[in-house]
């Protein structure tokens, strides 16, 4: 079974079709920033992105993902951080830290569909995040804060660079 | 057990011990202490100076994110004069020889460490001085540090800490009397805000919890227990399980026929369950579908939370309980001779932790050995415990730390430590142990329901002149109240009110409960500070008004005791916060301010709470002040950072957070079941802290308490509605 992770083709050999993505990331590549809350859709833990989509990986099954581009936060910023990951770190947003990586996925995934988002805009796209540490107020300010540095170095291209890095150096799926 | 009495190891003793080690070529105490040569580059058991300017500074505690990653590395830091872009942080290993008591508890990292840690960065600091000192043949008293260099000013002359360290750690250890702490005004580091010291790692998904460590040919399990608390496993269709796909094994642990308590320190239990180890998380969980497991309920729970409650109700319903707890002045004839006597009944419900991050432990059993990887609250616990378990002693135990998502007191024990080593036990690998959610949600150490019927006397001035408190308390064993559900004396009211009464009864529950953050606090806050309003209604005054004057004159219960109650600063925060709020000012229809104080966990902290409250009992919180007294603040945004997710996490509680439990088992699985706080439903938050000359305490719970209270009392403020127990839900009320 091959999937495209952040722009690399990865082979999954023989694995159980009904996995869900979550537990592919996590224990079969590795990839542990994706995190496990409650594997019904309900925290946001495990956000990552389908496409350019927030999606929970804990409701995909692996079987139904070929061809589909699959970004977890280990490829929002490589070398760099991400604009949302630096607005992240700028504003002290995480306590414990452990919601933080499916918060950034879903902040990064309304800034790239809406650059200068409206309070309602954010809440909207982040009100399925749960965050027991209660960092609600930072993560709307490093929000906001990213998008005005967005809008400053011109839209995306921090961003789609790993993307497309990935994609350029990608087997084809 | 109260968390305090974690902490104890002689300080005194501690540090001269490790000051043994500072002379790393050095001989003695600390070497024997250590049993194993120091790292080189080390001045002591915090401090590593690296030749190229790095400094390294171990954390002792756990980090579950109180932020004491961050803060207690400052601390070091500041005294060394260390240069914080400079510092890398390390966990430091479990090992009490070291460093003391490692734990997460009671807010107490900060307030315990404070002259530990400042005299380990001091007497380091000191060690650089007379180094370049004995190098440039010059007096130490000439030299001086800035961050990250020892300087000369008379010459201007300069050298890095990197340069000197070598020289340093031959320096023999300055005495006690020989190292000076800074002012307070001389600190450069403290009392600032500091990014988290994980904030980058944590952004960029690097492997940082529990649930991600791996280790080599480790295996992974899931652990299948009774619904009922103290249920074991007669018998399980383990053939069938173990013929699934990626299953490797499947048996059976007996456990403990008794449910669980809340005993830290020498609980070894272990609820009987299924365990099934399979390739990876995933293949465990699925297999669980398949499993089949017969319960032998002889041991277990039956309690049931609805018929708990009409219980406690019911017991109520008299004025006085079954025994005594408090008893001052004479409350009996100031409630015969008051003008009014006002009496409400207050009560919670058992609600669960809900950390992120579900519980989980790698550990390797192998011979008489074992290695546990853990985000536990209690390492050493952890340590001890296995132990006991394992018939192991304690040195062949190896417990390595690791960040946790969340504790709020659902760390402290350590029950899923002792499973993995269990299972690891039995099949001889190492073993990732992953509960799931729902696993987590019915497994917990619940905070106890608690009860509390409540009387003041009034004079007829209006005054607060007797108290009394029947508390009802949850006991497994008919005696002591489980943990969280008892009274604990305070100063409000027990000392500064002439005439106190408290009372005791008890009511039977066996459900595990334990700490949740602030504990006892965040529940009776509730009652006293609503109750406080309720008077100060009938006694037709200002509530701000008749809190400040109930404190009475100013007065430290205790001189030099950060624990006792000081009602000069309580004042002070009172003052501060209804100041930043605007207290008294004229505000819409269906809108309200409320107001409440605590005093808890050596921190005075007092919120206002402005709420509105439409037809539908929809409850919009706007803002909420919060105002505080912590003493000497350590990282400014750290602590700012614990105060806005104190109230989000109060928020949250009492909006409709309930654990309903039925033949023993609980009824709520998951999220879907149990609501924490969403981003939309936020309010704004302002955070003042007092500028004050006392030590620092902690920051992670003495916000939490009066946040209930605060909001509730603006409810009433808007709408007229008394909210008497929580969640608000009860009552039709929302959140939105």
């Amino acid at each position: 079974m091959q999937l495209t992770i952040n722009g690399q083709a990865q082979d999954l050999g023989d694995l159980d079709p009904e996995m869900p993505l979550l537990w592919a990331l996590r224990d079969i590549l590795g990839l542990v920033g994706t995190k496990y809350g409650c594997g019904v859709a309900q925290c946001g833990a495990c956000t990552v992105w389908l496409d350019d989509n927030p999606v929970r990986s804990c409701q995909l099954t692996v079987g139904a993902l070929a061809g589909r581009r699959i970004t977890t936060i280990e490829g929002l910023g490589q070398d760099e951080l991400h604009p949302v990951q630096r607005a992240w770190v700028e504003h002290d947003v995480a306590q414990c830290g452990y919601c933080q990586a499916g918060q950034i996925m879903s902040a990064a995934a309304l800034l790239k569909r809406d650059p200068s988002p409206s309070m309602a805009a954010i809440e909207s796209a982040m009100a399925g995040n749960l965050c027991r540490c209660g960092t609600y107020t930072r993560i709307v300010a490093a929000v906001q804060s990213a998008a005005q540095s967005l809008a400053q170095i011109d839209c995306y291209e921090v961003g789609e660079s790993a993307q497309a890095a990935g994609d350029r150096g990608g087997a084809a799926v | 057990m109260t968390l305090g009495e974690f902490s104890t190891v002689n300080r005194r003793d501690f540090i001269r011990w490790s000051g043994f080690g500072l002379a790393v070529t050095g001989q003695g105490l600390y070497m024997v202490a250590m049993a194993q040569p120091a790292p080189e580059g080390e001045l002591n058991p915090y401090i590593v100076i690296h030749e190229d300017g790095r400094v390294l500074i171990s954390a002792p505690n756990p980090d579950v994110g109180q932020g004491v990653n961050t803060s207690l590395p400052m601390i070091v830091a500041e005294e060394l004069d260390a240069d914080w872009a400079s510092v890398e942080v390390i966990a430091a290993p479990v090992d009490p020889q070291r460093y003391g008591a490692q734990f997460a508890g009671g807010s107490l990292s900060v307030r315990n460490r404070w002259n530990e840690l400042r005299t380990m960065g001091a007497t380091a600091r000191e060690m650089l001085l007379r180094a370049a000192a004995a190098s440039w043949q010059l007096p130490r008293e000439q030299l001086t540090t800035e961050p990250g260099q020892v300087v000369h000013g008379a010459t201007g002359r300069r050298a890095s800490f990197g340069e000197l360290a070598a020289l340093a750690a031959q320096q023999p250890v300055p005495g006690e009397g020989e190292v000076t702490l800074k002012d307070s005004a001389e600190y450069r580091l403290l009392g600032n805000r500091v990014v988290n010291a994980a904030a980058e790692d944590i952004v960029r998904g690097h492997s940082l919890f529990g649930i991600d460590v791996v280790v080599p040919d480790m295996v992974y399990a899931t652990y299948v227990k009774c619904p009922q608390p103290g249920g074991t496993p007669s018998s399980a269709n383990l053939d069938a399980v173990k013929n699934l796909p990626g299953v490797l094994d499947a048996f059976l642990i007996k456990g403990d026929a008794v449910p669980p308590v809340f005993d830290l320190r020498n609980s070894t239990h272990v609820a009987g369950g299924v365990a099934i180890v399979a390739t990876n998380t995933w293949a465990a969980f699925k297999a669980r579908r398949s499993l089949q497991v017969q319960w032998d309920t002889a041991g277990a729970s039956r309690d049931d939370s609805a018929a708990i409650e009409s219980q406690a109700v019911k017991a109520m319903e008299q004025v006085q309980g079954d025994r005594e707890l408090v008893r001052t002045g004479d409350p009996d004839r100031a409630f015969a001779s008051a003008a009014s006597v006002l009496s409400a009944q207050y009560l919670t419900e058992f609600i669960s932790h809900a950390q992120l991050e579900p519980q989980g432990c790698v550990a390797h059993v192998s011979g008489d050995r074992a290695e546990v990887w853990t985000s536990s609250q209690t390492p050493g616990f952890a340590q001890i415990t296995l132990g006991k378990l394992l018939d192991l002693p304690a040195g062949n135990i190896r417990v390595h730390q690791v960040r946790g998502g969340g504790g709020f007191g659902r760390r402290l024990s350590n029950e899923y430590v002792r499973e993995a080593a269990l299972i690891s036990q039995r099949v001889g690998k190492p073993v990732k142990l992953q509960w799931m959610r729902e696993d987590d949600m019915a497994f917990d150490f619940y905070r106890a329901p608690t009860y509390y019927r409540l009387e003041g006397a009034l004079s007829d001035q209006g005054e607060l002149v007797a108290w009394r408190n029947h508390v009802v308390s949850a006991s497994a064993d008919g005696d002591k109240a489980n943990y969280g559900a008892g009274y604990r004396n305070k100063d409000f009211p027990d000392r500064v009110l002439a005439n106190v009464h408290v009372t005791q009864s008890l009511v039977h529950s066996v459900t595990p409960t334990g700490a949740w953050r602030a504990p006892e606090s965040n529940v009776y806050a509730f009652a006293e500070q609503s109750f406080l309003h309720e008077l100060a209604l009938a006694a037709n005054r200002d509530h701000r008004e008749f809190l400040m004057t109930t404190l009475g004159e100013d007065k430290w219960y205790e001189d030099g005791n950060l624990g006792r109650l000081h009602t000069g600063r309580a004042r002070a925060v009172i003052e501060a916060v209804t100041r930043a709020a605007g207290w008294g000012r004229a505000l819409p229809e269906n809108r309200g301010l409320g107001l409440g104080f605590y005093f808890s966990h050596a921190g005075h902290v007092a919120e206002v709470a402005e709420v509105s409250v439409d037809e539908r009992k929809g409850v919009t919180v706007h803002k909420v002040w919060a105002a505080a007294d912590l003493g000497q603040i350590v990282n400014l945004s750290g602590a700012e950072n614990q105060f806005q997710g104190s109230v989000v996490d109060g928020l949250s509680a009492l909006a409709n957070q309930r654990i309903s439990i039925r033949e023993g088992a609980v009824q709520q699985r998951n999220f879907d079941q149990y609501d924490l706080l969403r981003l939309p439903q936020r309010p704004d938050i302002s955070v003042t802290f007092l500028s004050s000359d006392f030590p620092p305490s902690g920051a992670g719970e003495p916000a939490l308490p009066p946040l209930a209270p605060a909001v509730c009392n603006a409810v009433f403020a808007a709408c007229g509605q008394r909210i008497r127990s929580l969640p608000i839900s009860r009552q039709g009320f929302r959140i939105v």
